[in-house]
């Protein structure tokens, strides 16, 4: 059974269309990142998966179900952008609370507080929180039951960088332990070493899906290989031009060449007889440069 | 129904933490007591007159305080949680938009009675204790269904004020709403009601008038209390319509109930279609 399957979504807020003939299909066990710019329709999607909204045309479906069934909510737990609370309740009086409608057992809101370090601070009005503690607690708030999904709009905001990790390596656990987590996020960087596969979204429209590997070759962006550090970068530029690989001298010791997909593993042939004791430093196209690829490929065809 | 009683607890605690449970129950112990003992004072008495006379005045005065206080309570029930962000959070749990409305009108609905009981019990109670020979069966009977009848007419404008709340996208707009839905209830009904008397100079037939009463929940509380005393002198103004009612107290009470289904319904056909 899929985890999520969205059949021909079109969602409109009024007569503004946000996503237009979404068809995805969501594995289970895996962290998912979805990428888009902002308007994007992330959180729209989001709200379709939480039965938040209902699409105006095509199906929802989470664990093969409507998300609008409250067994379907009862195994989700939800980060919103921009969480906000009760102003005048502590955090542990927000979290039993939420813990109360959750019927999650009452142990489970110490055990996260102490989790996402707000012990100290949990008889404090969540009003006095700073913006990072808020986004602590509402990541608590979206572990209680021990949801099987977990759903995180752009988690990682107001996050110093030590909680930042702390709460990437937590994604990583939850995963191993079978949760399915979907996140947002515009810090590509960061996410691109822990989600197993992407979702891009521009203009409304599911631009890809899939692994980083898979996106890559279906893209074909160059890679980069690199050689330092070379005294002299002459000899070398020469025979790689022999072999019709055109490398630019980067910094003062350092070459440069990119090489199309496909030949990236025949250029790295011909190079390994030249390294010797250089060092070869080989970029396949990151994250971002894909998002960036799909982005430009977005605006070029609706001109 | 868990869910609904979790949401409830909440409501309640909020209305003892931000002490409106108890600044709603001295306001109403104080009017009491101030018209139990000063009510006739126009008439150039003081000091305690009678029992219905003091509970004429205490509709009265209900009529337009308690429908406000119920309408300051809740009218920001929902578009103050949307605007705060607490009810995309919420809805994301496990529970329903109609559950969300039940819990809060049964915590809402809590600390408006509570508040009506100690408020004006406390001020049945003064009377009975202060006041030698008084009725004590006749204070009982005509005390409790006061006290009823009240919270179920605050009732009735908090599932109202959780409509307006609904379809209100601003916290403002909810509260000029409420505000609107106050004057009309209070005041514009009963002006046009007698403007329709007075103008149509007994050509609208005598057999349809009273029923233009249980339009309004108000007026229908005031019958409610004025028909219990027994005493017609106090059916004043367009009250002396519903003499004409076909009806027993049944009908009154049936009527108030009816008011606030309609209520409740209105506010979750509007949540249902609220985007969150
Ligand atoms: N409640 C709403 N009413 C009307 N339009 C809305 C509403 N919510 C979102 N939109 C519009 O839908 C579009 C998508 O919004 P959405 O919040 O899904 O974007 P996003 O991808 O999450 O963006 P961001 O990266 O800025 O968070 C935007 O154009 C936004 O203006
Ligand atoms: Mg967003």
């Amino acid at each position: 059974m899929n985890l999520i399957e969205l059949q021909s979504v079109n969602q409109y807020y009024g007569t503004l269309q946000v996503l237009n003939d979404i068809t995805l299909t969501i594995p289970a066990g895996e962290i998912i990142g979805l990428f888009g710019h902002n308007g994007a329709g992330k959180t729209t999607t989001m709200k379709l998966i939480l039965g938040l909204l209902s699409p105006t045309e095509g199906q929802v479906h989470v664990f093969g179900q409507s998300p609008q069934s409250l067994d379907v909510r009862q195994q989700m737990g939800y980060l919103p952008e921009n969480v906000m609370f009760y102003p005048q309740l502590t955090g542990l009086e927000t979290l039993r609370h939420f813990a109360r409608l959750k019927s999650s057992p009452t142990v489970q809101v110490d055990t996260l507080l102490e989790q996402v370090g707000l012990t100290h601070a949990a008889r404090r009005k969540v009003k006095t929180y700073s913006k990072g503690m808020r986004q602590r607690l509402g990541l608590a708030q979206a572990l209680l039951g021990t949801p099987r999904l977990l759903l995180l709009d752009e988690p990682t905001v107001g996050l110093d960088p030590i909680a930042t990790q702390e709460l990437y390596d937590l994604i990583g656990t939850l995963r191993d332990q079978g949760t399915s987590i979907i996140l947002c996020s515009h810090v590509l960087p960061g996410v691109e070493a822990f989600i197993d596969r992407a979702a891009i979204l521009a203009g409304g429209k599911l631009q890809a899906f899939g692994t980083l590997a898979e996106l890559r070759r279906q893209v074909a962006l160059p890679t980069t290989l690199r050689i330092a550090p070379l005294m002299d970068t002459q000899p070398l530029q020469n025979k790689l031009a022999a072999l019709g690989l055109t490398a630019t001298v980067v910094g003062q010791h350092t070459l440069s060449l990119r090489v199309e997909h496909h030949q990236r593993l025949a250029a790295i042939q011909h190079l390994l007889p030249e390294l010797n004791d250089l060092d070869l430093d080989v970029s396949p196209p990151s994250l971002d440069d894909l998002y960036r690829h799909y982005f430009a490929q977005l605006t070029t065809e609706s001109h | 129904m868990q869910p609904i009683w979790h949401i409830a607890r909440k409501e309640l605690s909020d209305g003892l933490r931000n002490r409106w449970l108890l600044a709603i129950s001295l306001l109403f112990a104080l009017l009491a007591v101030g018209i139990a003992w000063f009510g006739s004072a126009s008439a150039g008495q003081v000091g305690f007159s009678s029992i219905p006379a003091t509970i004429a005045s205490l509709a009265s005065l209900a009529t337009f305080l308690v429908p406000l206080i119920a309408l300051l309570l809740a009218y920001d029930a929902i578009v103050g949680e949307d605007e705060g962000g607490t009810l995309l959070l919420l809805l994301t749990y496990p529970i329903n938009r109609q559950q969300v409305l039940l819990g809060k009108l049964l915590g809402h609905g809590c600390i408006l009675a509570l508040a009506t009981v100690i408020g004006f019990g406390s001020a049945a109670f003064a009377i009975g204790v202060l006041i030698d020979g008084v009725d004590l069966s006749l204070l009982v009977v005509s005390f409790t269904r006061f006290i009823i009848s009240a919270s179920l007419l605050g009732w009735v404008f908090i599932a109202l004020a959780y409509w307006l709340s609904s379809i209100s996208n601003e916290k403002s707009t909810a509260a000029g709403l409420a505000l609107g839905l106050w004057f009309l209830f209070v005041l514009v009904f009963d002006l046009t009601l007698l403007a329709i008397l007075v103008i149509s100079e007994g050509r609208l037939s005598p057999d349809l008038l009273p029923w233009l009463l249980l339009l309004n929940p108000a007026d229908v509380f005031r019958q409610i209390n004025l028909a219990g005393l027994g005493d017609n002198s106090a059916m004043t103004g367009i009250m002396a319509l519903g003499q004409d009612l076909p009806m027993g107290a049944w009908g009154l009470w049936i009527a108030l109930s009816l008011w606030l289904l309609l209520g409740f319904a209105l506010a979750r056909f509007s949540l249902t279609r609220r985007i969150i």
